[in-house]
Formats: C-alpha cells, structure tokens, sequence
C-alpha cells in the first residue's frame, strides 16, 4: 500500500486526531489503570504540542454507548478550567472527559452480560475523518493530518463493514491510521486500518513504558517517517466479519456482484439483492457464490 | 510407421555395369548404411534420407533381377540388388514412407503443431528476436532444440514481441529525388566524337513520369517502329536541339522527322492535363479559375517585356522550352510522389508499369466523379505516416506495482501470530462489574488524576530504557534480516555466476510451469504427449538446484536456500498435481481394456 512516507511533506507540522478508547469495562480490568495511563497520555499530548508551535491535537472519546470531541488544541475554552496541579490543556481535557462519562453512562441501556463488548471505535473513526474533512476545506495552510488511535477493547464484528468503509476512505484521503492497540488480544481491525492507509501498529509488550512507546514510534510526523525508521508489524491478521451474522470468519463465500462476505451458501446476496443474470420468480439460481479464502 | 528400419541382404553397385559388392543394407528413419560382407572391401556407403530425391526400381514381372535405384539431390545413383521382389518390395515401401515424411517436413520444417503456416518474413522476424536478445535465444535452445516444446508453442505466447518487431519496418516509400536526374550530362569521347548516354531504370522512370507525349511515344514506336536505341537516339537529339535553344534549326528538323517532332513539340498531354485540372479547382477556392491561368506552357510564362502581348513567330514558339517549365515540371512530379513502386530491369517493364498505374488512377478519377473527396482522400494518406502511429493497443489499465517488500514483510512471522491467537482466545477477559460501578471508577480515576496531578515520574527510567532497547533491537533486526538498502535484492549479494544461473533457471521454471498448466486438463493425445515432455524436463531441473547450492560459498548458502525453495515448491506442485492425474487416468482406465487415452 502506499505509505504515508512516500508523500512529500514540506515541514513537520502535526495535526494529530486522537481517538481515546473510553470504554469503563476495559479500563476496569486492563492491566493499566485508567489514571496511569491517563498521565501517559496527558504527558503525550504536551509533547506533541511542544515540538512545533503549529502542531494541534484533537481528541476525541470513544465510550460504550456515544462519541465525542474531548479537546481540542486550537481552540480558544482551553482557559477557563485552571488548575494549579497540571498544566491547564491537560485540565480542560479531564473536565471534558468526565461530563462526556457522565453523558454516556445516562446512554446506556442494557447490563452487560459479563463478556467485555467493543467501544465504538467505528463511530469515532467517522467523527475523525468528518473533522479533518473541516480541515481540509478550511483554507489553503493546514498541516496534513493523521489518525491516532489508542484502543483496548476488543473489535466489535459487527463494526466491520463501517470500518471498513472509513478505512478505505481514510486511504482515498491519504489520512494514515495509526494504532496503538493496549488490550491484551489482537485487533484485526486496527492492524488492517494502519495497514491499508500507511500507518504504524504496534501493540506494547510493557504497558508501564506506554509514554516512551508514545514518544518513539507515535510522535513521529509523516514527514520524518521517509527517513526515521519505524517498528513493522509481525503479520497482519485480514480477518472479516460475515455480512449475515456479524462473525469474525477467515472462510467465507462472496458475492460476486458486489462483494459482501457471508459465511454460509446464499442463493441471492442480501447486500446487492441479486445474482448475476436474473430470473423469474420461482426459479432457483444457479449461479454460486465464490469462495474465498481469507488468512493470509 | 510399422518398424523404423529394415535390413536387408543386398548388393550395392555404383553403375549399372557394376557386379556389385555383396553385403548388408541397412535403412532406417535417418539414413541408409550398407556394410559390405567383406570387411576389406572399401565400398561402405552411409547415406542421409534428407539426400535422397527418388527411387526407381524393376519391375516384378520382367526378366530384370530386382534393383533399387536411389537417386540423390546431386543426380547421383545408388544401385541395390536384392536376392528376391519380396525383399525390394518392403524395401521400396520403408523407402517411400521416409521419402513421404520428410518431404512434408522439408516443406515446413518447424511444424510439429498442425495448423501452423510460417512464412518467410515471420522466420526472419524470430531469428532477428532471437539474435537480439540472448535470454530468449537460451531458452529456445534449451526447449525447443531439445525437444521439448515445439516452436509453435514457443512463439504463441510471444506474440506481443513478434508484432513490436513486425512493426518496425518501414513501411513508407522513397520519393523521386529531387535533382534534375532526367537531365543527364552525357560522356563525350574526344577521340571519336560519340557521345554516351548512361540510362538507368530510375532515369527512364522520371523521364516518362516528367513527360507524359515521350511516355506515349515509347509506348506506341518501341518495338514496332523503331528500336529502343533509335528510340533514346531521336531523344537526346530533341534534347540537345533544345538546349542550343535554336528554335530556328529545331522547327527545321522536326519539319523532317516525324518522330523527332514528336520530341520537340509542346507536350499536349501535359496541356490537357492542365486544362483538366483547372476544370476541377475548387470554386469556393477560385471562381475564376480558367484556362487563362494555365501559363506553364508558355515561354516566360506569358510575360513578355514591355508590355507587349503580341505572339510573333508562332511557328518557331512551339518549339521553346524554357528552363524555368522544366523545373516547374519536375517539381510538380516530385511532389505527386512515385506511382510504381518496384524496381525494373527493363525499360518496357517500367513504362507499361507507369502506364498501368496512369489508366488506374484515371479510372478512379472518372468512377469518383467526386473530385474532391479524392483529394481529401489523398491528403490524409499523404498525411499519415505508418510507422511514426503508435502501436494500437488496447487501452489497459496501467500497472500499479507496489513494493513487494512490504507485503513480504509483513508476513514473516505468521505461524507465531496464528498460535499466539489460538492462545489468546480461549483466555477471553470477564468483566464482572456493573454499569455504575464500571461508570464510577472510571470517573474516580479522573477526580484521583486531577487532584494529584501526574504521576512523577511519568515514566520509571529503566522501564524506559528497556522500552527503548526492545524497540531499537526489533527495528535493527528486521533491517538486518531484510537489508540495510531498501533496493538492494539478495540475489545482488551473490556471486554473478550464481546469480545468473538462478536467474536463468527461474525463467525455465516460469516458461516450462506456463506450458504445463496451460495443457490441463488433458483432451488431446497430443496434450498428454506434451505434458509428459515437461515432466520429464521438471524433473531434469531438481539436479541443477542442487548443484547451484553445493557450488555457493558457505556465507550464502541459507541465503540461496531460502531463494531456491520457492522454485521447489512450484515444482513439486506441478509435478503433484501431474502424478494425481496420472493415477486418476490410470483407474480410469482400468476399465477400458484398451488403454486408451
């Protein structure tokens, strides 16, 4: 795919989107305590915004049950929450970040079922790509930006085809996904979004280092990445999720019109409604489905 | 064929006179070898088929003994005297079956393949493919030489090269030269006062295509009235009456000599002709073309000085010809460009050419009736110039060849994560707490950062360090693995000698794979044939791998190894999936007693 690197990028100026998985069942059994990693976050941020006056972040939470815009650099409402303590950004984003907690517990509907289910890491990836989108119609001088995300919890299957799409136009765009992924099992998703776009994944083996992960592979900007070299992911893992159950599958049929994957033989695809070569009603089909293959 | 040789006890004799030296002759599918029976003899005879043209033998029914005769391309004879008409017969049948093979095959020597037809231009154009590029000649020699693909097969998929190299002869034609040839200096001989004209096909050509009436002329005198040499005579003495430009003398000698007239008069072919053309001028163009503006014709183009118009001496006028109409001709001649193409020996064969090629283009004119269409017609012919157009290829999609790098990297360690995964989900993390209380700690967390501030250190120092550490060493090792230039390939590290190889054997592999799975699956007898001749060539490959391998210094060794097992695996495949369909064939056809394929 091509990479970000391969673009010229005429300064180093950073426009990072970040994407901060908020998902209180994660963070209550992670490893990591939310107030740890919090500080390596915090501490992140501040040093992205110091290595150029025109660097901004956006933050974004992903929770369990909403979206929405936490912090953002260029914005003049930093002021107004001062704190003594901390630095007065990492302040405004913690009162941000608490009233959207409140908001998304008021959101929720049903008791969990025990199992850790996913944060809607699709919803905040689409709010990312609108935002930049803003961006790039602002004016002529914007830095170019790129996607960071911060996950934990593991993907939601039933996310595939919306970030799939969101990938694919995060590609047309030539936004680079990158992913840090801290849970404890892989992401297929994240690893094939930083893929796809010309990102870096990496998945920290100590999560108490999580700051200097941060600071040596994710505040590279895309213009050093030509010449600053970076770790490459082990393999990646291009599993799907079937279009009728939302499974994660690595062999399914397709259709052969327009490509939705199910994991069972259908006579007609219930994405594009048909089959190639349409018959009378009645009449069985008689075209199949494809195989595909899909573990790399 | 029944049996590929016959042996026979015969006598060979050189003449017909010869009693013949008693021994065996024996003919197989290549040649005949006749041994005599007596070991001192010195009469051997070992003969190729390709020499041999015909066979001529005695009849059954006379008193002659029973003699073949075999006759060779140099009109020699070869005389056999067998001991009985059974013996001759086989014979004279084996004889006449090779005679009968290789005179098909010596009409189309490459084909093995049914329904090829090569002419000599598409030969040419392989043997000029082949000599340009080396790689291709190797393989060529190396399958179709050997005897495992045919040429046809070789060719078929190279259709693309056969057609770039097809398009590279020029397919535009040479013009009339612009120099005057038709006005040639003769050599005089100061001895005997002769002069000599030296006339060539080329001259011939302009000078009738420049002056139509001599072109008439020659058609209509030679061979009937006068010879070509009287002919050429009469003209150059036109000629040279012209150049003294006394039109005086000129007028009186035509008053002679009819023919000569001919010479000296205006061309009324050439005024016709230009009476016509203005007919067809276009008169959006020039309403009032007409035939005041044909001037060509008249000396000084119809200008007289001071103003005079009057035409005296009409007479002696016709006889002018000025330097300025020859030039104009000539000109204009150039730039219709040549009518016939092809060279000629022979003076007739070019003005009968010419005249051909006139009565074409006047019936074209008359059967139009559309003047202006063929002029637009000859424009844009004019115009396009074949071999300056771009090949037309269909439109394809251009190519996007990505790094294959960063595919290949990325799939280095897959057994690890495919087992590393199997393991991970099984441990699937429970979470056994409620909504608020979930909800809670997590706010806790934040109220508990926001009063202590950060934590300090952010990060412990040697957490950091080993952080650092790891990431360094997985970064280097990969590079080192992959290598430190990103263009660099492994095969450049190698010696060239192995490189070559490699890269030769590679490109047998691909060819000899894309002939094997473009025969599945197997209809014909001779696909089958075919796919046999691969295998066999496949297997003949494992030996030279290995002998690369064992010839590579120590350093490279796994290097070459890695390299070389792709090319095994392709191997193994094709020949798997061929045993597969051998055993399938052969339980199939246990049931056809027959064994037919």
């Amino acid at each position: 795919m091509a990479s970000a690197p391969s673009k010229l990028y005429a300064d180093d100026v950073n426009l990072v989107v970040v994407l901060l998985d908020t998902n209180p069942f994660f963070w209550s059994s992670s490893s990591l305590s939310f107030s740890q990693s919090l500080s390596h976050v915090l501490a992140f941020f501040n040093a992205i915004l110091t290595l150029n006056q025109l660097n901004q972040v956006v933050v974004i939470a992903t929770g369990y049950n909403s979206c929405d815009y936490i912090f953002d650099s260029a914005s003049d409402l930093n002021r107004s929450y001062e704190n003594g303590r901390m630095p007065v950004m990492s302040s405004s984003l913690l009162q941000k970040l608490e009233e959207f907690l409140i908001k998304d517990e008021q959101l929720s509907k049903e008791e969990p079922d025990g199992r850790i289910k996913s944060s809607l890491f699709s919803g905040s990836l689409s709010m990312a790509l609108c935002h930049i989108q803003r961006v790039f119609r602002s004016g002529a001088l914007h830095p170019h930006p790129r996607i960071l995300c911060l996950q934990g919890s593991p993907d939601g299957p039933e996310q595939y085809v919306a970030i799939m799409n969101a990938i694919f136009s995060a590609q047309r765009s030539e936004v680079p996904i990158d992913s840090c992924y801290i849970g404890a099992q892989n992401s297929a998703f994240l690893q094939q979004a930083s893929y796809i776009t010309g990102g870096v994944h990496h998945k920290p083996q100590n999560l108490d280092g999580l700051f200097q992960y941060l600071m040596t592979i994710f505040a590279t900007d895309l213009h050093s990445r030509s010449f600053i070299h970076l770790p490459k992911p082990v393999g990646v893992d291009f599993r799907a999720s079937c279009f009728c159950h939302k499974n994660t599958i690595d062999m399914g049929y397709i259709c052969c019109v327009c490509l939705s994957i199910f994991c069972k033989q259908h006579k007609k695809c219930s994405t594009c409604g048909g089959c190639a070569g349409q018959k009378k009603r009645g009449q069985m089909c008689d075209c199949r489905l494809e195989i595909l293959h899909l573990s790399p | 064929m029944a049996s590929a040789r016959v042996a026979k006890i015969a006598k060979y004799k050189t003449t017909i006179k010869d009693p013949g030296t008693p021994g065996t002759l024996t003919m197989t599918l290549e040649k005949i070898l006749f041994v005599p029976r007596n070991p001192k003899s010195a009469v051997k005879l070992d003969v190729e088929f390709r020499y041999i043209k015909g066979q001529k033998h005695t009849k059954e029914g006379s008193n002659k003994p029973p003699w073949l005769n075999l006759t060779n391309n140099q009109n020699g004879s070869f005389i056999f005297e067998f001991e009985n008409y059974s013996d001759l017969q086989d014979c004279r049948d084996f004889v006449g079956k090779v005679l009968a093979k290789s005179g098909e095959v010596s009409e189309k020597p490459t084909v093995a393949y049914p329904d090829e037809q090569l002419n000599a231009a598409e030969m040419e154009l392989r043997i000029k493919l082949l000599q340009e590029d080396s790689e291709l000649q190797k393989l060529h020699k190396q399958f179709v030489l050997s005897g495992v693909l045919t040429e046809a097969e070789f060719w078929a998929t190279r259709k693309k090269l056969l057609d770039r190299e097809a398009s590279k002869k020029i397919k535009q034609r040479l013009g009339f030269k612009s120099a005057m040839v038709s006005d040639i200096k003769p050599s005089t001989d100061g001895r005997t006062n002769k002069v000599t004209f030296n006339l060539t096909p080329e001259i011939i050509l302009q000078i009738f295509a420049e002056k139509p009436a001599v072109h008439r002329a020659f058609l209509s005198y030679v061979p009937n009235k006068m010879s070509e040499r009287n002919f050429w005579t009469k003209y150059f003495r036109a000629e040279y009456l012209h150049s003294t430009k006394n039109s005086i003398a000129a007028a009186a000698e035509a008053a002679e000599d009819e023919e000569l007239a001919v010479f000296l008069k205006q061309d009324d072919i050439l005024a016709s002709e230009a009476r016509r053309k203005i007919r067809w001028v276009d008169p959006t163009l020039d309403m009032e073309a007409d035939e005041g503006d044909d001037y060509t014709h008249l000396p000084d183009h119809g200008i007289f000085r001071d103003g005079n118009k009057e035409m005296t001496e009409l007479q002696n006028e016709l006889y002018k010809r000025t330097l300025s109409q020859d030039i104009n001709r000539h000109a204009a001649v150039v730039l219709e460009g040549r009518a016939v193409d092809a060279e000629f020996e022979d003076t007739k064969a070019v003005a009968e050419a010419l005249a051909q090629s006139k009565r074409e283009s006047s019936n074209k004119g008359e059967s139009d009736g559309n003047t202006s269409r063929e002029r637009l017609d000859r424009l844009s012919r004019m115009t396009e110039i074949e071999d300056l157009q771009g090949s037309n290829n269909l439109p394809l999609a251009p190519l996007c060849i990505k790094d294959p790098r960063d595919y290949f990297d990325s799939q280095q360690a897959n057994a690890l994560r495919t087992s590393g995964d199997a393991l991970s989900r099984t441990e699937q993390i429970k979470c056994s707490l409620s909504i608020p209380e979930a909800y809670g700690s997590l706010r806790e967390s934040i109220s508990s950062i926001k009063t202590m501030g950060w934590k300090e250190p952010i990060v412990k120092p040697e957490v950091a360090h080993q952080v650092f550490d790891a990431l360094t060493n997985s970064i280097s090792n990969t590079k080192h693995n992959i290598g430190k230039n990103p263009q660099e390939s492994v095969l450049d590290r190698l010696p060239r000698k192995t490189k070559e190889e490699l890269l030769h054997i590679w490109t047998s592999i691909l060819e000899l794979l894309k002939h094997f799975w473009a025969s599945y699956p197997i209809t014909t007898s001779y696909l089958y044939a075919k796919v046999n001749r691969l295998k066999d060539a496949m297997s003949n490959i494992y030996p030279q791998l290995e002998e690369i391998k064992g010839s590579v210094p120590s350093e490279f060794r796994h290097q070459v190894s890695l390299l070389v097992r792709p090319m095994h695996q392709a191997l193994d495949a094709a020949i798997q999936h061929y045993e597969a369909s051998m055993q399938k064939r052969s339980t199939q056809s246990g049931e056809k007693p027959n064994g037919y394929v």
